[in-house]
């Protein structure tokens, strides 16, 4: 149910006190948190992400084309992201509205800028042909914190992902074939987005949280810290000693959701 | 007649394994989950609300809009470009329609209830998977309603008359007809009815009956979903 009533007064003198509405820790997230691969045998790779309510698809997708001229010799990646209507009673149907389209940046710059595919491995022909890989993100329930939802299940579709069969000579793609061949992934980006309500800092934003937030930074960082993208969000402005401590937070979260994804895809091969 | 044993093994009148939840999608005021096979799809329902732009309002009943679509990974084929192409509107319309006769929303003037429908992997028979999951949703979400609506694809493959056509069996390689029919539970009223392909007058009857038959199946399965939801709620 639409939650008409925001608490945003409420949440704000709850976080001076290191307090939430839900109970939870200031750095805590919600459960459960599950990643499940493989839920659409249309996909070359899928996940479905659960933090919480918020429930979030990803769908790879990937096709032959010609590279980009500046870039003869690679594939290519993109991200996009629908804020389905079905998913929150805000949302509206029509083409994506800016929320959707800073989601699907931001989690493409966390792939992108990681390199955390090897985009010369997706070329088959210099100038000619190349794999370009979309990845589709799909909210199912957003009951807030989309950005770390979907970061983790574009990663975890990724991993999953099997190219189609393709005719070498012909280009032609038999999508209803996979092969045991699977995307060249050098890095494991991990976004982990956090919040500043009234001088103190929180994880995992609830929908009611995300209205009542000064500032927000989304920060994407791999397995050994470097980080690949970043996102200011909100009106208030931060200091340079506040980013410094958002990020520390950011680094050490991300540890705890690629421990859970490792946990989490585990499962699914057993 | 040469279609003597279907692609899937299946007999002629069974459906594919079928599963239905209601209640899976908790910001909407009514969802459900249907899957048939490898046709999945998402229903959530969100109303009676306010509806704009005002014209549109009808200041005797509220009113229904269904929106159908397939995410961008869930065709057999090449990714699917986001956004309502020609026939995800001509489902959306068809749909309404469909709903339209068991929805009762004359003690909501000038309001709107919104059905959407989402499809994350398909292989046939999706208005249908589309329609059974709606017709939960807005029963999950108290919609007043009279009836509960259940859908099938019927059709002939080279001669034969089968139940719950898979891709194979709708683009099997001789004359083939594909009739998704949607039928209420206590009228045996049919709400939807297209059919493309080829098939004599006599043989669509045969078929249509046979849709009646096993939408009987898919209706238990409906009742079932609700009850499990409600059971669990209380």
């Amino acid at each position: 149910m639409p939650k008409m009533i925001l608490n945003k007064e409420t949440i704000a003198q709850l976080s001076k006190e290191n307090q939430r509405l839900d109970g939870r820790g200031m750095l805590e997230y919600r459960e459960p948190i599950q990643i499940e691969t493989n839920i659409s045998w249309t996909a070359e790779g899928s996940a479905r992400v659960q933090i919480g309510e918020t429930v979030v698809l990803a769908g790879v997708k990937m096709s032959l084309d010609k590279p980009y001229n500046d870039t003869p010799d690679e594939g290519g990646i993109m991200v996009n992201a629908e804020l389905l209507p079905l998913s929150n009673p805000d949302y509206e149907p029509g083409p994506p509205g800016i929320k959707a389209v800073e989601l699907a940046r931001v989690t493409d710059r966390g792939i992108r800028e990681s390199k955390a595919i090897d985009l010369k491995k997706l070329c088959l022909q210099p100038g000619e042909k190349a794999w370009f890989v979309t990845i589709d993100i799909i909210t199912l329930n957003d009951a807030g914190n989309l950005f770390d939802a979907s970061t983790l299940a574009a990663l975890a579709a990724l991993k999953s992902a099997r190219f189609p069969v393709a005719d070498p000579a012909t280009g032609a793609i038999d999508y209803r074939q996979k092969t045991e061949e699977r995307l060249p992934l050098l890095k494991e980006p991990v976004g982990v987005t956090v919040c500043k309500i009234n001088g103190n800092f929180l994880v995992d934003p609830s929908s009611e949280e995300e209205q009542a937030y000064d500032a927000r930074l989304s920060v994407a960082s791999d397995d050994k810290g470097a980080i690949s993208a970043i996102q200011k969000g909100g009106d208030a402005p931060l200091s340079i000693e506040e980013v410094s401590q958002m990020i520390d937070i950011a680094l050490d979260k991300a540890k705890f959701l690629r421990k859970i994804l490792s946990k989490e895809l585990g499962k699914n091969q057993k | 007649m040469t279609y003597t044993q279907r692609l899937d093994g299946r007999k002629f009148d069974e459906l594919r394994p079928m599963e239905a939840k209601a209640g899976v999608i908790p910001n909407a005021d009514g969802s459900a989950y249907f899957r048939a096979g490898n046709t999945i799809s998402y229903a959530a329902v969100y109303g009676p609300r306010e509806l704009f732009p005002k014209h549109l309002q009808n200041p005797k009943k509220g009113i229904i809009r269904c929106y159908y679509n397939m995410m961008p990974f869930s065709g057999s084929g090449e990714r699917i470009r986001p956004g309502m192409n020609r026939r995800a509107q001509e489902i959306s319309l068809v749909l309404t329609k469909a709903l339209n006769p068991v929805i009762d929303l004359s003690e909501f003037p000038n309001s709107v209830v919104d059905i959407f429908v989402e499809l994350p992997q398909t292989d046939a028979g999706t208005r249908c998977a589309a329609l059974c999951a709606a017709s939960i949703a807005l029963a999950d979400a108290g919609i007043p309603m009279r009836d509960m609506v259940s859908a099938i694809a019927v059709g002939q493959v080279d001669g034969t008359i089968v139940a719950d056509l898979i891709y194979g069996e709708e683009s099997y390689p001789a004359v083939v007809s594909d009739i998704p029919v949607a039928v209420t539970h206590n009228n045996k009223e049919i709400t939807l009815l297209q059919m493309d392909g080829e098939i004599s007058k006599k043989d669509l009857i045969k078929a249509l009956e046979l849709a009646k038959g096993v939408t009987e199946t898919i209706y238990e399965l409906q009742k079932k979903a609700l009850k499990d939801k409600f059971y669990k709620d209380n």
